[in-house]
């Protein structure tokens, strides 16, 4: 495991938010039928939570549930925890249709800091940051690639973009965060 | 001579002097002036020239409006042409130059034009370079190019950024005069999330310059008191030198936010694009003076009275000593008292309405200035800057009167509403007689999804030209609660249209009537548009260049119209506007792109062993928006150089491919099998466990779409690996079948493309360098061809593929994506011993070549099916159907008639060129030669040292041996044989050891 690397290596930039990339995080996508009483079972041993709400994410810890699609779960553990609890999950599933892939090296993870953190965000992604509730994902878009995003934190959201588009995402948010551009800066 | 005045001016700030030049000449100004403003007070009439006459052009407007005065602001990343000067706040050290002429503006040769207007006509385009033909393209054309274009293009890079934002509110209200802000406050007070924007600097518009007193002060004060309420609110949002530009469906407002404009190089964004969704939309936008059409309106001098007094009031700047004015309603009155109060003259106000007894034009008489009932001017005297006017009956042809000296002229037409939004999404006009006005009709308003009014236009916006009645209009819009902010201004008499002047002007007179300023189009212009059929204003538009460029006929159109409504003997609202259509005023190239510049204009894709391509040599190839290397340089080595270097490599020892572009969509399911038959043209479902099998995927036409190699990972789990570009497009096309066709069969997919680092290690020597790793039998045996394994491999879990694409015995060995940097070290470290080296894509595209692989996208061009590329071996004869399998069965896929692929070998050695026709017998219908088949993928290859060719040749794989011709340049030809597709190891025994 120690040679596993997340995409920019942890990478950080100060404006008038702090951006960086978070490293390696596990995550899974579960398909399947989300109202089921094994999905739910399921879901509660790999993390801890319910199965969540549309659009909705839930976390306990240093594990979550994010709802993606009617039938799709994104279920994030520590990197390290992935495999185990992809093997768990494939078993709890057992005799009902679904699938269970790991995807922790296909993504990256970005944190955004600050007071301000959503008016870096609300350069990039078509939100209304001002309605997103507690505990709600959004799927939309980093500029010109996907990605969902949530509030993880007081005045901290997280970012997830394909892994190939770590660059991408990072210089994005770099350009809308240097200091001097917020949109709001009263 | 303009100059400024010692005292007044509300916008400037006498303690901060700034400079700047003007054609290299030194000028003063003060911190709130715009460049218009801060021109006219160092008495620089005189700013630009126009584009088909070069005429003098000076300021007209004050505003937004502003068609003459164009200047190119700035220097090498910061230069830009067309900058309007009237909207361009003043900056210190500002550097501006005049624009369209040569070679000076005092003395330009253009100028000649304007001796000739007789033979520039409209039109003149179109009926002057027809003859000879072969002129237009060698004389005509390259002389018309250097002349068109008002200002000069940027030589340098932008040296500014620009970014987008989101926005979202319940109300956007545009336009920050008294209008807007009293909507913003009644609608603020409801708690709605609201945002009012202005484009210039400063909130008021024009009541503040207009005397009008609010709930008993003067607008100026109420003004003050409603931004600092507003501001209070948090649910209000403000933004001044903010633009709305256009409105489009679903209430997607763009609204353009000029930064730093007025302090550049402060290292903030220079624009900013506001991308809002609002859920309605409120236009305080006012209106715009119109001039009035009389001879000589275009000499710089000639100015719209609002902005004459606009000039006076706000920024202390008198635009000469003597200013006589002329109208046709009592609005501009005010300017002649702005202009009094500053202690100026007006020789006399020329007023063509036979009776002028408001109260305006009585306060005005009561100061002791002429008021000249009936009248109009017959001519402005003048060339560069005005001298004098001579005055005329209105009712008449023009005979002249008197002459009055004077240094400005101050006119005004009456008002037209600005409705460019509220139009821009179908918002509908009704033509106002007794105002002579288009103005929005609130029955048929532009609608949002659910049919409701997406716009609601207010105040002067809605043709409301009094302040107490803009006021109550605006409050009652918002359903503002209680009383609307209650206002006084002086009452107005009714406005006489003018749209000629005098109204029986003859020809002489109607030559020199401008109507566009900017683009030289006059009275006379239109009604020879109109004599010569161009009864649509559309045409008429396009015919004369009416409202055409950077102002959009903003103070021209709707007089333009009026004197091709009169010319073709019809009511104006019959002939109807232009379309409106976004941007407002123009916009930046920079904002429209946004952030996108630079490293990140649009997304590099990067696999995890991208940065040690980039570090030992990767000569880059754009994938979709990976890069890829093409092939991988060595010092002092060319290209072709490293890719022979790298095949020979394979051949005799082993290389490594980064393959972890390639796409991999895991699917799953009871019914997995059955969806993957009918998407491949082979079996799927009887894959056993442990295997993989080489398949191709058809769209519903029978085309071949995509190829790659599928792996059934466990009972009811298959993995299918897709072209590089093809990962998203086939998951797509998979959920597409899924979500509308099959809903019904239990298949879940997942694109995990990018979990997995995949290298290709191809060559006699991979087995050896793989066993260096250690942990997996990799033996024959153990795993053979067209097998998979998963294990650990020097520590890595791998999942190993023994599949060829170049013919060599081949590994395909896929890692977790984090995991993939080391694991490409590691393999490098172990084949130390055999010489390992990258390969990169032309490398494996001619090692496939010369194996007679097929390749998506140069074999296959969306009109190529299986069959023609003697793919019969991977289309299941058992399945009853799959996505292609009927259209293949029509008759004429089933032709054998269809070009083929064969191999084709140049009879010495030879590359064909790329994409070469074969030419056959005889000609076609068009008089072309008949051609019987084509080049689709042509190499050197270096393992057998010649040419290597395929193609597409009708009856090909019945023609072995047989050479056919491919004409190439300057009437080469090149001859070719037809030969077997599969040049290397026909039998496969490299790639089966």
């Amino acid at each position: 495991m120690s040679k596993a690397v997340s995409a920019l290596g942890g990478v950080s930039h100060k404006g008038f938010v702090e951006v960086s990339e978070a490293g390696l995080q596990g995550m899974i996508t579960v398909r399947g039928d989300l109202a089921s009483a094994k999905m739910k079972k399921a879901v509660k041993a790999a993390t801890g939570t319910a199965v969540p709400e549309a659009r909705r994410i839930v976390i306990a810890g240093d594990k979550a549930a994010a709802w993606m699609s009617p039938d799709e779960l994104l279920i994030m553990v520590p990197y390290t925890e992935a495999l185990a609890t992809v093997a768990a999950l494939e078993e709890a599933l057992a005799g009902e249709h679904h699938i269970v892939a790991d995807v922790s090296d296909a993504r990256a993870m970005f944190r955004i800091k600050g007071a301000k953190a959503s008016q870096a965000l609300l350069k990039l992604c078509p939100v209304d940051f001002e309605t997103l509730a507690e505990g709600e994902i959004r799927r939309t878009r980093a500029a010109q690639v996907a990605a969902a995003l949530w509030k993880s934190a007081e005045d901290e959201f997280s970012l997830v973009s394909f892994r190939s588009a770590a660059g991408y995402v990072f210089g994005a948010l770099e350009v809308s965060a240097r200091t001097g551009s917020e949109p709001f800066p009263a | 001579m303009s100059t400024r005045l010692q005292k007044g001016g509300r916008l400037i700030d006498r303690s901060k002097a700034l400079s700047f030049t003007f054609n290299g000449k030194p000028m003063k100004g003060f911190a709130g002036d715009t460049l218009a403003s801060a021109m006219l007070g160092a008495d620089q009439m005189m700013v630009g020239r126009s584009f088909k006459y070069h005429r003098p052009r000076g300021v007209v407007a004050s505003g937004a409006e502003e068609p003459n005065a164009l200047v190119g602001l700035g220097e090498g990343g910061r230069f830009e042409p067309n900058q309007r000067t009237t909207t361009t706040e003043l900056f210190e050290g500002a550097v501006t130059a005049s624009q369209n002429h040569w070679p000076s503006l005092e003395f330009d040769v253009g100028a000649l034009n304007d001796k000739f207007y007789r033979f520039l006509p409209a039109g003149f385009y179109y009926k002057t370079f027809m003859f000879p033909r072969f002129a237009w393209k060698h004389v005509f054309e390259p002389i018309i190019r250097q002349s068109a274009g008002l200002g000069k293009v940027p030589q340098s890079r932008d040296e500014d950024r620009y970014e987008y934002a989101y926005a979202f509110a319940d109300l956007v209200i545009v336009g920050g005069g008294i209008a807007g802000l009293a909507a913003a406050l009644a609608a603020g007070k409801q708690g709605k999330r609201v945002w009012l924007v202005e484009q210039t600097a400063n909130w008021g518009g024009r009541a503040v310059v207009d005397g009008v007193q609010i709930e008993g002060a003067d607008a100026d004060s109420w003004v003050k008191e409603t931004v600092q309420a507003l501001e209070k609110m948090e649910n209000v949002t403000l933004r001044t030198r903010t633009m709305a530009s256009g409105l489009y469906d679903h209430g997607y407002l763009l609204a353009y936010e000029r930064i730093a404009d007025h302090t550049p190089g402060d290292g903030r964004p220079r624009h900013r694009l506001w991308r809002m969704r609002a859920g309605h939309v409120v236009t305080a936008t006012g209106a715009i003076e119109r001039p009035l059409s009389f001879a000589g309106n275009d000499i710089p001098g000639v100015m719209l009275a609002s902005a004459v007094r606009d000039y006076v009031v706000n920024w202390a700047v008198s635009p000469g000593d003597r200013t006589v004015i002329v109208t046709n309603n009592d609005d501009a009155y005010r300017t002649a008292l702005a202009l009094l109060d500053a202690g100026l003259v007006v020789p006399a106000v020329i007023d063509a309405r036979p009776e002028a007894k408001g109260e305006l034009p009585q306060a005005v008489r009561a100061r002791g200035v002429r008021v000249l009932e009936g009248h109009g001017i017959a001519k402005v005297k003048g060339g560069k800057r005005v001298t004098g006017v001579a005055t005329c009956i209105q009712a008449g042809e023009g005979a002249e009167l008197e002459q009055i000296a004077c240094d400005a002229v101050a006119m005004s037409g009456g008002w037209s509403p600005v409705v460019h939004l509220w139009s821009h999404c179908g918002g509908k006009l009704n033509w106002d007689d007794n105002l002579a006005m288009f103005r929005p009709d609130p029955k048929r308003p532009a609608t949002g999804e659910d049919g409701a009014a997406m716009v609601t236009a207010v105040g002067s916006a809605n043709g409301i030209l009094s302040a107490q009645d803009v006021l109550a209009d605006a409050h009652q819009a918002v359903g503002g609660k209680g009383t609307a902010p209650g206002a006084v201004s002086e009452a107005e008499e009714p406005l006489m249209p003018v749209w000629i002047m005098p109204q029986g002007a003859g020809p002489a007179l109607r030559f020199k009537m401008w109507l566009d300023p900017q683009n030289d189009v006059k009275v006379s212009d239109v009604q020879l548009a109109a004599r010569e059929g161009y009864e649509s204003v559309e045409h008429t538009k396009r015919y004369t260049t009416l409202g055409m460029a950077t102002d959009q006929g903003k103070i021209s159109n709707i007089n333009g119209l009026a004197i091709l409504s009169d010319s073709l003997n019809r009511a104006i609202p019959e002939t109807g506007t232009t379309t409106f259509r976004p941007p407002y005023t123009p916009i930046s190239m920079g904002a429209i792109a946004g952030e996108a510049r630079g490293e990140i204009f649009q997304p590099l894709r990067k696999t995890p062993m991208h940065e040690w391509h980039e570090t030992h040599g990767a000569h880059w190839e754009p994938v979709g928006l990976w890069r890829r290397p093409y092939c991988f340089l060595r010092s002092g080595e060319g290209v072709h150089d490293a890719v022979n270097r790298e095949i020979r490599q394979v051949r005799n020892s082993v290389g490594l491919l980064d393959a972890s572009t390639l796409g991999k969509i895991l699917v799953k399911g009871p019914e997995a099998g059955k969806f993957l038959d009918m998407l491949y043209t082979n079996m799927m479902s009887t894959l056993p466990v442990g295997k993989c099998r080489y398949g191709l995927m058809c769209n519903e036409n029978g085309f071949l779409s995509d190829d790659g190699v599928v792996v059934r990972l466990t009972e009811d789990t298959w993995l299918c690996h897709t072209t590089t570009g093809g990962a998203d497009r086939i998951h797509g096309w998979m959920e597409d079948w899924l979500q509308c066709e099959w809903w019904d069969w239990k298949v879940y997919t997942a694109n995990v493309t990018e979990q997995y680092a995949q290298v290709a290690i191809a060559g006699p020597n991979a087995r050896k360098l793989l066993d260096k790793l250690g942990g997996m039998d990799l033996s024959k045996e153990a795993l053979p061809f067209m097998e998979w394994r998963e294990g650990t491999l020097g520590g890595f879990r791998a999942r190993v593929h023994r599949i060829s694409f170049s013919g060599e015995l081949s590994f395909e060995v896929a890692v977790p994506a984090s995991e993939g940097r080391a694991f490409w070290d590691a393999l490098i470290a172990a084949g130390e011993e055999f010489g390992v080296m990258p390969y990169g894509t032309e490398a494996m595209h001619i090692m496939r070549a010369e194996k007679g692989f097929i390749m998506i996208g140069d074999e296959t061009d969306g009109t190529v099916i299986p069959q023609d590329l003697n793919l019969q071996w991977a289309i299941s004869k058992k399945k009853e159907d799959y996505l292609g399998k009927r259209a293949q069965e029509r008759s004429f896929m089933a032709s054998p008639d269809r070009w083929k692929l064969v191999g084709l070998e140049t009879l010495d050695g030879a590359v064909i060129p790329d994409g070469a026709y074969a030419v056959a017998e005889g000609y076609n219908a068009n008089g072309q030669r008949n051609m019987q088949g084509r080049v689709t993928s042509t190499y050197h290859s270096p393992t057998l040292n010649k040419g290597i060719a395929m193609g597409l040749v009708k009856h090909g794989p019945d023609r072995m041996g047989e050479v056919i011709d491919f004409p190439v340049d300057n009437g080469k030809v090149v001859k070719a044989r037809i030969v077997d597709p599969v040049f290397y190891d026909k039998d496969g025994e490299k790639q089966n050891v």
